[in-house]
């Protein structure tokens, strides 16, 4: 039994797609159409929006201040995502060839972060980073064995360890983002690996190729959807992220959700907010759409 | 170490028994437990800067479960968080046997609207939430529960469509022809599908909860352009006491809800052992 | 076994068309009460469409389908005198055996104690007594696969359909259950139709067999019929090996005819064909049907032809393959004439196959009444 034709079973199909079919419609493709028409409106008076069809706040969207914020989020999502491919793909690894025991706990390890509050995640880490903070004093505990190391062979001691700024910056924002997706990557990865023929690695090794040559011309390539996969499911969320570069951020880390956000709760310009929320849409369905234009190579694991 | 760790020599694919790899695991796992570990600890310290340990206490957790706001804030959380659930696990659930089983026209497009909400970022989907309810003009001062309302329909609409793809994925591996016997055998269109359609179902569906239930507990943005001006939810709470004042209740709160995620993710294991769980979220 | 002559499903002219693509094209047979029917054939043959067709899990696109007189056009298939083993087995991995058993049982309102009963019986028919609180995952594909025909026994159906009932079990286990099926089939007295595509379980479990090829019946006889005498060349080549020789047909009178087949030269019969004379027709000889020899031992007579008895054909030829499966080995002999026959011989003593090398030539003959002429 292929899938049925809903004409030949109306009361299953309508019993069951009836709710969510409503649901969408009333409570995502309303709202968003919301956002839409707002996105083309003007502000009259304090609460008043006109939807005029002006393109005034696209245009403003593309001023250099907006844009450089745009370029800069996409630029911080793209780091996050190579740091995140490169720290995760051994991982995967890991969790693909780990004995039969292991593997299930390797995967819980990965995941229960992954369950556990964002914002709490966020905090713990800002609580670390702090200038009185655990990784202040590692970092800390390190230069002082490093100034006693050059003391011992006769050199002159390093200057006293002066506290790093390591939160309310660029790196704490892209360090926070890393922490909070990196779950994200693994998994995808993991489950395109997983589904590789190991015969493939072994034929390999069997013709002559090193590991490195393997990973390089029979892993990577086969796994490439689950690559995919890992990139868009980190980028995408990267980029709209809020909360890391709020909490974690500086003056100067804002990012582009975080100009969303000043639109609807502070400048009070909820066109302008609109206009931002759907360039920000758009970019999403760019990246989606060149990721489908990758013609998939013969053989990839799916 | 080596001669710790490799007591048979080593496999070609064992690449899991390389000493980098090994390090490498272990420092990512430091990394992702590190900051967690530490702030537990620190919920039972006596200082009220938490860095330097300072003796074993609790009072902390007293303050936190003294401060109404803080625990009306868990309770409504909790609240959205279950009801969220439950209804998107019948939503999700009857999306994915729509999707898995019938054919009708434009399925492609209604497939990509119905997972439109997980791709959408965020802070769109918040914006488009304070935009409708604001329209629509919903009433805020309603009593609890029902001032919920507005944040729970939010959480549903962004939660279901995640249990579909749980769902779906394990429906894929259904033999139909269990369906086609339970028929066979005399059951009618329900009967099968609750005798087992729905049985089958069932891992996913205890994942698909899981799932739902850590996303809105986990939400922050969208309850916060959601929620009315009287109504807090334990994130955007958290979100306050950290933005304005960093005190150790907030480690105490913190780790009460880890020790939550825990004990619901040990639950859910025990339901359906590790694999299944982790399987059908990968 | 006890074949009654009334039948029990009467399949009238029924096409199958999914799309462009033809499953079933016009079949019509009758199943008879009691019977054990095979459905044979290569797969995308319609034969599993067949089987579902009658289970009422596919709708005829055209023709009409009896079970015991009752047309089925409007029957779903919960309601059909009919149940169904399904290839995967299809056991419920979330009940136990006995609740798998119990299942339709429950659907249809019998009350416990018979419930229970009817499963123990059941059980014990299919020699799973005591097994009523095993889970499927616990047991061996054999075994699920007792539990799927128990389950559909139990609810004592009129007719037990069979889709590719042992494709999934290894040979031995294969061979066990072939006459285990027999056994059963004969037990119950409840007409079985089987699908597959082995003919081996074809032949050993068959009353009778329905050859199918391209949603069409090319043949449907008993299986000694369908062995001993194909009704075509491809009933000839898909039940058994064989060897067919394209040919003209020179002589045909009521108690002989030959063929003039190249590269074999004349093959005789001594019974008439009744093909037109001239027709090109095709002669199917079955490699366990010839006899080989050294030429000229035992005899020590040069003449090919005085190696062989009288009234056989004869032919001679080198040797070019062999192959030793233990009882019977295979030979390929390149005639003088130029074609390839394969023959097969019983290794009736230990040394039989030490006679025979690589390029010995070899002298053959079979009888008059083996060859079949076949005209399509």
């Amino acid at each position: 039994m292929a899938e049925q034709h809903w004409k030949e079973n109306p009361k299953g199909f309508w019993a069951v797609s009836a709710t969510p079919l409503l649901w969408t419609l009333l409570f995502f493709l309303v709202p968003m159409s919301f956002v839409w028409l707002y996105s083309f409106g003007s502000n009259v008076g304090l609460t008043e929006i006109e939807i005029s069809g002006t393109l005034d706040n696209y245009k403003r969207a593309t001023e250099w201040l907006y844009v450089s914020i745009f370029l800069k989020s996409l630029a911080v999502a793209a780091l996050v995502t190579v740091i995140c491919l490169v720290v995760g793909f051994p991982v995967a690894m890991a969790l693909t060839f780990a004995s039969e025991k292991w593997r299930p706990w390797l995967l819980l390890g990965i995941m229960l972060p992954f369950w556990t509050n964002l914002l709490i995640r966020t905090y713990a880490l800002m609580m670390l980073l702090g200038t009185q903070g655990y990784a202040n004093k590692t970092l800390g505990w390190l230069w002082d064995g490093a100034s006693w190391l050059k003391v011992f062979f006769g050199m002159q001691p390093l200057p006293t360890w002066e506290p790093v700024q390591l939160l309310y910056n660029n790196f704490a924002v892209v360090l926070g983002l890393v922490y909070v997706h990196l779950p994200f990557m693994v998994l995808p990865l993991y489950s395109a690996l997983d589904r590789l023929d190991k015969s493939l690695i072994e034929a390999s090794l069997d013709l002559g190729a090193g590991h490195l040559r393997t990973l390089m011309k029979v892993v990577m390539p086969l796994a490439m959807p689950g690559v995919i996969a890992g990139v868009m499911i980190t980028l995408i969320p990267a980029l709209g992220a809020y909360l890391t570069p709020d909490l974690m951020g500086g003056t100067d880390s804002q990012m582009i959700a975080n100009v969303i956000e000043r639109q609807f709760k502070r400048a009070n310009d909820w066109p302008f907010g609109a206009a931002l929320s759907f360039v920000l849409i758009y970019a999403m369905f760019i990246l989606i759409a060149l990721q489908s234009l990758r013609k998939p190579r013969r053989g990839e694991a799916k | 170490m080596i001669a710790l760790f490799n007591r048979t020599p080593r496999a070609p694919l064992e690449y899991t028994r390389t000493l980098w790899m090994r390090l490498w695991v272990g420092s990512v796992l430091v990394f992702l437990y590190a900051p967690l570990l530490v702030l537990m600890i620190f919920s039972f310290n006596d200082s009220k800067r938490n860095v330097v340990w300072r003796g074993f206490t609790t009072k902390y957790y007293e303050k936190a479960l003294n401060n109404d706001t803080l625990v009306e804030a868990l309770v409504n959380s909790l609240t959205i968080a279950g009801l969220a659930t439950v209804f998107s696990l019948v939503l999700g659930a009857m999306t994915a046997v729509m999707l898995w089983r019938f054919k009708f026209r434009l399925k492609g497009i209604v497939d990509g609207t119905i997972s439109l909400p997980i791709i959408v970022p965020e802070i769109c989907l918040g914006v488009a939430m304070l935009i409708f309810f604001a329209w629509v003009d919903w009433p805020t001062d309603l009593i609890w529960p029902l001032n919920l309302s507005a944040i729970t329909i939010a959480h549903i609409t962004f939660c279901f469509p995640f249990v579909t793809m749980v769902v779906r994925a394990r429906l894929a591996s259904f033999n139909k022809e269990e369906e086609e016997a339970a028929k066979d055998l005399g059951a009618s269109e329900w009967q099968a599908f609750r005798d087992v359609l729905l049985p089958h179902m069932r891992p996913a569906l205890v994942a698909g909860s899981l799932l739902a239930f850590t996303l809105s507990l986990d939400d922050f943005v969208i309850t916060f352009f959601t929620a009315g001006p009287d109504t807090i939810t334990f994130p955007v709470k958290v979100y306050s006491m950290v933005r304005f004042s960093v005190t150790p209740e907030v480690n105490a709160a913190s780790t009460l809800l880890i020790v939550l995620t825990v004990v619901l993710t040990a639950i859910a294991l025990k339901i359906q052992g590790t694999r299944n769980l982790t399987v059908s979220h990968a | 076994m006890t074949a009654q002559k009334s039948p029990i499903i009467e399949i009238r002219n029924v096409s199958k068309r999914f799309g462009k693509v033809t499953a079933v094209d016009n079949v019509s047979l009758d199943i008879l009460a009691g019977e054990f029917f095979v459905l044979l054939g290569p797969s995308g043959c319609g034969k599993t469409t067949l089987l579902r067709m009658i289970a009422g899990f596919e709708m005829p696109t055209e023709g009409q389908i009896l079970i015991d007189g009752q047309d089925m056009a409007h029957v779903p298939p919960n309601r059909r005198p009919v149940n169904m083993v399904f290839q995967s087995y299809a056991v419920f991995p979330h009940m136990s055996v006995a609740d798998n058993v119990a299942y339709g049982l429950k659907i249809a309102g019998v009350g416990r104690s018979e419930r229970e009963e009817r499963v123990r019986e059941a059980l014990e028919l299919v020699k799973l007594g005591g097994f009523e609180d095993r889970m499927p995952d616990q047991m061996s594909g054999g075994q699920r696969q007792r539990v799927a025909l128990a389950r559909s026994l139990v609810m004592r159906p009129k007719v037990l359909l069979l889709d590719e009932p042992l494709s999934a079990l290894d040979a031995k286990l294969r061979a066990q259950m072939q006459f285990e099926l027999a056994d059963l089939q004969d037990q119950v007295g409840i007409t079985f139709v089987t699908v597959t595509h082995d003919q081996d379980e074809a032949l050993s479990m068959a009353c009778r067999i329905a050859v199918m090829n391209k949603g069409d019946v090319a043949q449907l006889a008993t299986p000694s019929d369908l062995y001993e005498y194909p009704a075509n060349r491809f009933v000839a080549d898909f039940v058994g090996s064989v060897n067919l020789f394209e040919g003209k047909l020179t002589l045909d009178e009521p108690d002989k005819a030959a063929v003039d087949c190249p590269g074999v030269g004349k093959i005789y019969l001594n019974h008439g064909v009744t093909g037109p004379h001239g027709a090109d027709v095709w002669v199917a000889l079955r490699p366990e049907k010839i006899y080989l020899h050294v030429p000229g031992a035992g005899k020590a007579v040069q003449a090919a032809g005085q190696d062989a008895p009288e009234g056989h054909n004869f032919a001679r030829g080198r040797i070019t393959g062999m192959s030793y499966l233990g009882d019977i080995t295979l030979f390929d002999i390149t005639l003088d004439d130029g074609a390839t026959i394969r023959v097969s011989r019983p290794n009736l003593s230990r040394h039989d196959q030490e006679d025979f090398e690589w390029n010995d030539r070899v002298s053959m003959h079979w009888r008059a009444d083996s060859p079949v002429v076949l005209l399509s």
